[in-house]
C-alpha cells in the first residue's frame, strides 16, 4: 500500500500538471498550427490543434503584404534600442551616486526616485501627451521613448549592483588618479554587468511588448512600432476572417523575444526574479 | 521591496576626491547632484510635474479644436465625472478585475511554483510553459484571445462543443465578457508571480519544514502553517506589483472589446483613454487621472507598511 502510494500519486501529480500545462501551451500551440494552415483548410476547423499534413507560408506572405511589418520592426527596434542606450547612463551614474556618494538628502531623493514604481508613465498617460506636444515630440519615435529614459527600477537595481561590489578596484584605480568617469567606466561597469544585463532584458521585453502609449503619440503610420500594427491588424482580420494571418502575424510580432528567450532562458528567468525580488 | 537605506558609504571617490579637495565639500556634492541630474530631469517632466499639470488642469474646461481659452471650473470636471455612469462603471468593474484576477492568480502561481521548484527537466520544461505568456505582448495575447473567445468556430467554443458544451458569448455578453477578460490577465500574469514564489519558497528555511514533517504534519498542514506565513512578504509584495499592473495596463480591453458591450469591461485607465483620445474630453480625462493616482499612491503608501511588518515577520 505504502509503496502503491508512492509510486501512484507522483504519476497522477505529473499527469494533472501536465494536463495543466497543455492548456496553458494551448494559445501558443493552435498559432503555430492556424499560421502554416492553407488557407483552404475551411473556418470549420480552423481551431483544431492537429497540424495540417501541407503546411504552407501563404498566411506569413499575406500578414507581410498587408502590413509594414518591415518599418514596424525598424521603429520597435529603434524605440527598444533608444530606451536602452540612454537608461543605461542614467540608471549606471544615478545607481554609482546611491551607492558610493554621500551628500544631503540623498533618502529623501531615493525615495522620490521610487514614487516612478508607483506612479508608473502608463498612469500619466494623459498629461505626458501635452509635455510630448509642447516638447515638439508628438508622433516621433522620441516621443514614444522620453517617458522612459529615466527609470527608478534600473537606478535601484543598478545600487544594489554597485553595493555588492567590493571597493578595492576603484580605491586602487582612485589612488592612481584615474578620473570619476573612467572609475565607473573602466572598473564598476565590466564588475557590474550581470546587473546591466537583468536590467536590459527587462526593459527590452517591456519596451517591445508596449503598446497604449505609443498609440497615444503616433498617428502616422511610418512612425507605428509592431504592437501598433498588430492592433489593427487584429482589427482589420475581424472582418475577413483571416485567422490563419491573423495567427501568423501575432507569431511575427512574438517570434524575436521568444526565439531570445528560448536560447538564453535562465538568464530570462533569473532577470525577471532579480528585477521583481529587488525592485 | 526592500529599502535598506542604512548603509554607510564612505566611498573610494569620496576618499580620491577627498584627497584632493578635503577642503570642498560643496564641489562632492555637486558631483553627486551632477551624476543624478540627467534621472531627475526625466523624472521632473514625466513622473513629478505631470501630476501638478493633471492636477491643475484637472480645473479647468478644455474646449477641443475651436481655439477658445481654457475656462476655470473649479471642482467641476470631478463632479462630471463622479456623476458619470461610464466612470461609476468603470471604478466597480476595475474592482472585480482586480480581485477578480488577483484571487486566483497567487493560487495558481504558488501552485505551479510548488510543482516546479525541483530543477528537474520535467519542472524546468513546465517552467517556461507557465511563464512563457507573460513575455508576449498583451496585444498579441488579446489577439490569440480574440479567437479563442470567437463564438462557435473559436478554440475555446471548438472544443467545448467536442464534449457537448455549448459556450456563451464569451466577448459578447455583459454579464460574461469582463470574466473572460479577467480568464485572460489571470493566465497572461501567473507564470509571472510563479517566478517570485519559486524564489521565495528557496528562502524558506528548510529546518521548519522537516521539523512540521517530522511532528507528523501532513501536506497542507505544512503549508498552511510553515509556508504560507513564511511566503507572506513575497505575498505581499506579488499582490502590490500586481495591483498596480492591474490598474494600468488596459491594452486588451483597447483590443479585444473597446470597454463594451456597454461598458461591461470598461476599465479606469480605458475611461481615461477614452476621454482624452475619442471623446477629447480633456477636463474629465484630467479628473479621472488624478483619482487613479491618488489610488495609486495610496496602495502604494499603504502597502509600504504592510510590507514592513510583513518583513519584520510579526504581521
Amino acid at each position: 500500500m505504502a509503496k502503491l502510494d508512492k509510486q501512484v500519486w507522483p504519476a497522477l501529480g505529473a499527469a494533472l500538471l501536465s494536463a495543466i500545462a497543455f492548456l496553458w501551451a494551448s494559445p501558443f500551440l493552435w498559432t503555430l498550427v492556424a499560421s502554416f494552415r492553407p488557407d483552404g483548410a475551411g473556418s470549420a476547423d480552423m481551431a483544431s490543434l492537429l497540424p495540417d499534413l501541407h503546411p504552407t507560408l501563404e498566411n506569413f506572405r499575406t500578414a507581410l503584404e498587408s502590413g509594414s511589418f518591415g518599418i514596424y520592426y525598424i521603429n520597435t527596434l529603434i524605440v527598444v534600442a533608444g530606451v536602452l542606450a540612454v537608461q543605461c547612463v542614467t540608471v549606471s551614474l544615478a545607481g554609482y551616486a546611491f551607492a558610493r556618494l554621500r551628500f544631503p538628502g540623498r533618502d529623501l531623493l531615493f525615495y522620490a526616485f521610487l514614487l516612478q514604481l508607483m506612479l508608473v508613465p502608463p498612469a500619466l498617460i494623459v498629461p505626458n501627451l501635452r509635455t510630448v506636444v509642447d516638447l515638439g515630440l508628438y508622433d516621433t519615435l522620441p516621443g514614444v521613448m522620453a517617458p522612459y529614459f529615466a527609470s527608478a527600477f534600473g537606478t535601484f537595481l543598478m545600487r544594489q549592483t554597485f553595493l555588492a561590489l567590493p571597493r578595492d578596484f576603484e580605491e586602487a584605480a582612485a589612488i592612481d588618479g584615474a578620473p570619476w568617469w573612467a572609475i565607473i567606466w573602466y572598473v564598476l561597469l565590466p564588475m557590474a554587468r550581470p546587473g546591466l544585463i537583468a536590467f536590459a532584458i527587462v526593459s527590452v521585453t517591456t519596451h517591445w511588448n508596449e503598446f497604449l502609449w505609443p498609440l497615444m503619440v503616433i498617428t502616422s503610420p511610418a512612425n507605428q512600432t509592431l504592437t501598433i500594427g498588430l492592433a489593427a491588424f487584429t482589427m482589420g482580420a475581424e472582418s475577413g476572417k483571416e485567422w490563419g494571418v491573423l495567427a501568423a502575424g501575432t507569431l511575427l510580432v512574438m517570434a524575436p523575444l521568444a526565439v531570445a528567450f528560448i536560447a538564453f532562458q535562465r538568464r530570462f528567468v533569473d532577470s525577471f526574479v532579480f528585477s521583481g525580488v529587488k525592485g | 521591496m526592500d529599502l535598506p537605506m542604512s548603509v554607510a558609504s564612505t566611498s573610494s571617490v569620496d576618499l580620491a576626491l577627498g584627497h584632493r579637495a578635503a577642503h570642498k565639500p560643496r564641489r562632492l556634492r555637486l558631483f553627486a547632484y551632477g551624476l543624478l541630474a540627467p534621472s531627475i530631469l526625466f523624472l521632473a517632466l514625466f513622473t513629478y510635474l505631470p501630476v501638478v499639470r493633471v492636477a491643475i488642469e484637472s480645473l479647468y474646461d478644455t474646449p477641443h479644436g475651436t481655439g477658445a481659452a481654457p475656462s476655470f471650473v473649479g471642482l467641476g470636471n470631478y463632479a462630471k465625472v463622479l456623476a458619470d455612469p461610464a466612470f461609476r462603471q468603470a471604478a466597480f468593474n476595475n474592482l472585480v478585475y482586480a480581485v477578480g484576477v488577483l484571487v486566483p492568480t497567487l493560487v495558481l502561481a504558488l501552485a505551479f511554483a510548488l510543482a516546479v521548484q525541483r530543477s528537474t527537466r520535467f519542472a524546468t520544461v513546465l517552467r517556461t510553459v507557465f511563464f512563457f505568456p507573460s513575455l508576449v505582448p498583451l496585444v498579441a495575447a488579446a489577439s490569440l484571445f480574440f479567437f479563442i473567445f470567437l463564438p462557435g468556430v473559436g478554440l475555446l467554443d471548438y472544443y467545448l462543443g467536442k464534449i457537448g458544451i455549448h459556450g456563451p458569448n464569451w466577448l459578447g455578453d455583459s454579464d460574461i465578457a469582463l470574466w473572460s477578460v479577467i480568464g485572460l490577465t489571470v493566465w497572461k500574469n501567473a507564470g509571472y508571480y510563479m517566478l517570485f514564489y519559486i524564489a521565495g519558497l528557496q528562502n524558506v528555511p528548510r529546518d521548519a519544514v522537516e521539523a512540521a514533517m517530522i511532528d507528523g504534519a501532513n501536506a497542507w498542514q505544512r503549508l498552511r502553517f510553515v509556508l504560507l506565513p513564511a511566503l507572506a512578504p513575497t505575498t505581499a509584495f506579488v499582490t502590490v506589483i500586481a495591483l498596480i499592473q492591474l490598474l494600468t495596463s488596459v491594452d486588451h480591453v483597447i483590443v479585444l472589446t473597446r470597454g463594451g458591450p456597454s461598458n461591461a469591461t470598461n476599465l479606469l485607465l480605458y475611461y481615461i483613454f477614452q476621454s482624452a483620445h475619442e471623446n477629447f474630453d480633456y477636463g474629465k480625462a484630467a479628473a479621472a487621472t488624478l483619482i487613479s493616482v491618488a489610488i495609486l499612491l495610496a496602495i502604494s503608501f499603504g502597502s509600504l507598511r504592510v510590507m514592513e511588518r510583513g518583513a519584520r515577520g510579526d504581521g
